[in-house]
């Protein structure tokens, strides 16, 4: 049957390597699907080291997350909508983190809130320990995580405009009521996927975290750390930790990707 | 430019594009920051910026509502809380609120749309509802920007007729290109031109003895400037419009003044013309278009830009043949020609 799309124009060749990289992507994943010791999968995956580095994890991805919406928000606002001497630097040292090896962050946060830190001597002093703790892993999950919350925000703003937000200006509001009643609702669809997203990062993230905040079950070993560890010892408890991070992975995906697609304007008016 | 507004005046601004009619309303809604200048409302200072003072209100205390071409709701409310924005941010409680939004929406007779979501509103009802908002802030001076300008030709008179109704007895500023909304919505017209005021009146008045171009224009009016002298207007070429001066006005030869003609006075001759020799001038044609069921014949004199123009029928444009670039002579009425100083 022939589609009525009308013409594409797209040569068939480039079929072929757009499969390839699909392949890419997903042979992986197949392969690691193979790989899967579904008998033992339940046990692996419920024994006291896995759920307490799953429980770690989700813990310390929520926190980094909420971290990232009151951080980046305003954070997005003032790139989006401000205008103050070096708003470009500020918005490349922002976006640092998204091409920066994880390990480099890590080491940068060690040096900052270490004990032989810029920021860790003073905290010393008043009795706060950072580096190596849950908080240390919250840190560096937010460190790598508040860019992704940053960009796709940003780009709501700039596409919402601000003509509603002058509009309700002039009908009374102030400032602060404007930003809560008309600009964050208006960018709502990009604050979820962007918090989405930075939970999607903090989950992932293990360099930044292996630096700062060590390998301590209950503590600081979150699943990806656990992963690396049980590969060395346990490769059947690896690769069905693994799997359990592809679900989440996917199911991240299709949540942010889902809310995208509804926020077309016919799905609005529902 | 300097603009006041009476107690329950509307004015109506006008002007070309790029005037500088948005950006007037912008800078008194506090939303563009001039370089310099002032304003106040009644006694309260909206804002002074010259070299001793550096005073500028922020939108939110000005109370100036903004109307622009496009209404504008906020998509996420809808049309009963886009209505209650403005009490609720001036602290009223929802239930207060809303009840001045639902006495708002049955003055621009929206009261049925409440409970709609902007996407789900025509231009037309979504302009509506965006004037009960913009009302029921409570403004102390409404700023229209060109409210017609975005909808079709048949929501365009029902609006035209609710802000009629709401604008009676309220201090409103409106932008528009449409002269009739200068008609029936406004007591007094400024006619704005490259950033200065050209000039402004009784709305009557000045769209029907225009003094600039622009509201000429506007009117439909042909408008020749000159000096008066007692048959009419001498143009600074030299060339003579003779007209009717108003009855019991004596003018002061070589006092400025203009004579408004309208192209149906204006008939167009090839060749010379024998007879009268009053009001005949050798113009070139510019352009040529459908007006009505006639055709108008645009041109202009050689020794200045001024454009004229002629209506004619269709038939007789056929019979002289005109095309663009042809050289033909236009005359011009008398009893027609309205002279009066400028």
């Amino acid at each position: 049957m022939k589609s009525a799309a009308g013409y594409h124009g797209i040569p068939r060749w480039l079929y072929v390597i757009a499969a390839l990289g699909g392949l890419l992507v997903v042979l992986p994943l197949v392969a690691m699907l193979a790989k899967v010791n579904w008998a033992q999968f339940v046990p692996l995956i419920t024994s006291d080291s896995s759920m307490a580095a799953l429980g770690l994890s989700l813990r310390t991805s929520a926190a980094s997350t909420v971290l990232c919406i009151v951080l980046g928000v305003p954070l997005a606002l003032v790139l989006a909508r401000g205008e103050f001497p070096g708003q470009r630097l500020l918005r490349s040292f922002v976006l640092l983190p998204l091409v920066l090896p994880p390990v480099v962050g890590g080491i940068a946060l060690l040096y900052t809130f270490g004990r032989q830190g810029l920021l860790g001597k003073s905290l010393e002093v008043a009795g706060i320990q950072i580096a190596f703790s849950t908080t240390a892993v919250v840190l560096a999950q937010t460190f790598v995580a508040l860019p992704f919350l940053v960009v796709s925000l940003e780009g709501a703003l700039r596409s919402a405009g601000s003509r509603y937000e002058a509009v309700a200006a002039t009908l009374g509001a102030r400032p602060t009521t404007v930003l809560r009643r008309v600009t964050l609702p208006l960018v709502l669809p990009g604050l979820a996927s962007g918090a989405v997203l930075s939970f999607a990062r903090s989950l992932g993230e293990f360099g930044a975290t292996l630096t700062f905040a060590g390998s301590l079950e209950g503590v600081t070993r979150t699943l990806p750390l656990e992963i690396y560890l049980q590969r060395e010892t346990d490769a059947d408890a690896a690769v069905a930790l693994s799997l359990v991070l592809v679900a989440v992975a996917v199911a991240v995906v299709g949540l942010s990707y889902g809310r995208r697609r509804s926020t077309t304007p016919s799905a609005v008016q529902a | 430019m300097s603009l006041n507004l009476a107690d329950g005046e509307t004015v109506a601004v006008l002007g070309p594009n790029g005037a500088g009619k948005s950006t007037l309303l912008g800078v008194i809604a506090g939303l563009l920051r001039p370089d310099s200048g002032s304003a106040r409302i009644g006694g309260r200072e909206l804002f002074t910026l010259d070299a001793g003072s550096h005073f500028w209100s922020p939108p939110h205390v000005r109370g100036t509502a903004l109307l622009a071409q496009d209404a504008l709701l906020f998509p996420h409310l809808n049309a009963l809380d886009n209505v209650a924005f403005g009490p609720r941010s001036a602290g009223s409680s929802t239930a207060a609120a809303r009840e001045s939004a639902q006495h708002w929406l049955a003055e621009v007779d929206a009261l049925p749309l409440a409970n709609r979501k902007p996407a789900q509103l025509s231009g037309g009802q979504a302009q509506r509802v965006a004037v009960a908002r913009a009302l029921a802030a409570e403004p102390e001076l409404l700023l229209l920007d060109e409210p017609m300008a975005a909808l079709d030709i048949h929501a365009a008179p029902l609006l035209r007729r609710v802000l009629k109704r709401v604008l009676e007895g309220r201090k409103a500023i409106i932008v528009t290109h449409d002269i009739l909304d200068a008609y029936m919505l406004a007591d007094r017209v400024i006619v704005v031109e490259s950033g200065r005021i050209a000039e402004e009146g009784p709305t009557r008045q000045v769209l029907e003895r225009p003094r600039s171009h622009f509201a000429a224009g506007l009117a439909g009016l042909n408008l020749v400037a000159g000096s008066i002298s007692p048959e009419g207007i001498t143009t600074p070429d030299g060339r003579v419009f003779a007209g009717q001066h108003d009855p019991g006005w004596s003018p002061l030869p070589g006092q400025t003044g203009v004579a408004a003609f309208p192209p149906s006075s204006v008939s167009v001759f090839l060749g010379d013309v024998h007879g009268s020799p009053r009001n005949s001038f050798p113009v070139t044609i510019t352009d040529l278009e459908p007006h009505g069921d006639q055709i108008r014949v645009r041109a202009s004199s050689g020794s200045s830009a001024e454009a004229l123009s002629a209506d004619i029928t269709p038939a007789a444009s056929a019979d002289l043949g005109l095309v663009p670039g042809m050289d033909v002579r236009f005359v011009v009425k008398a009893a027609l020609v309205s002279v009066y100083p400028a």
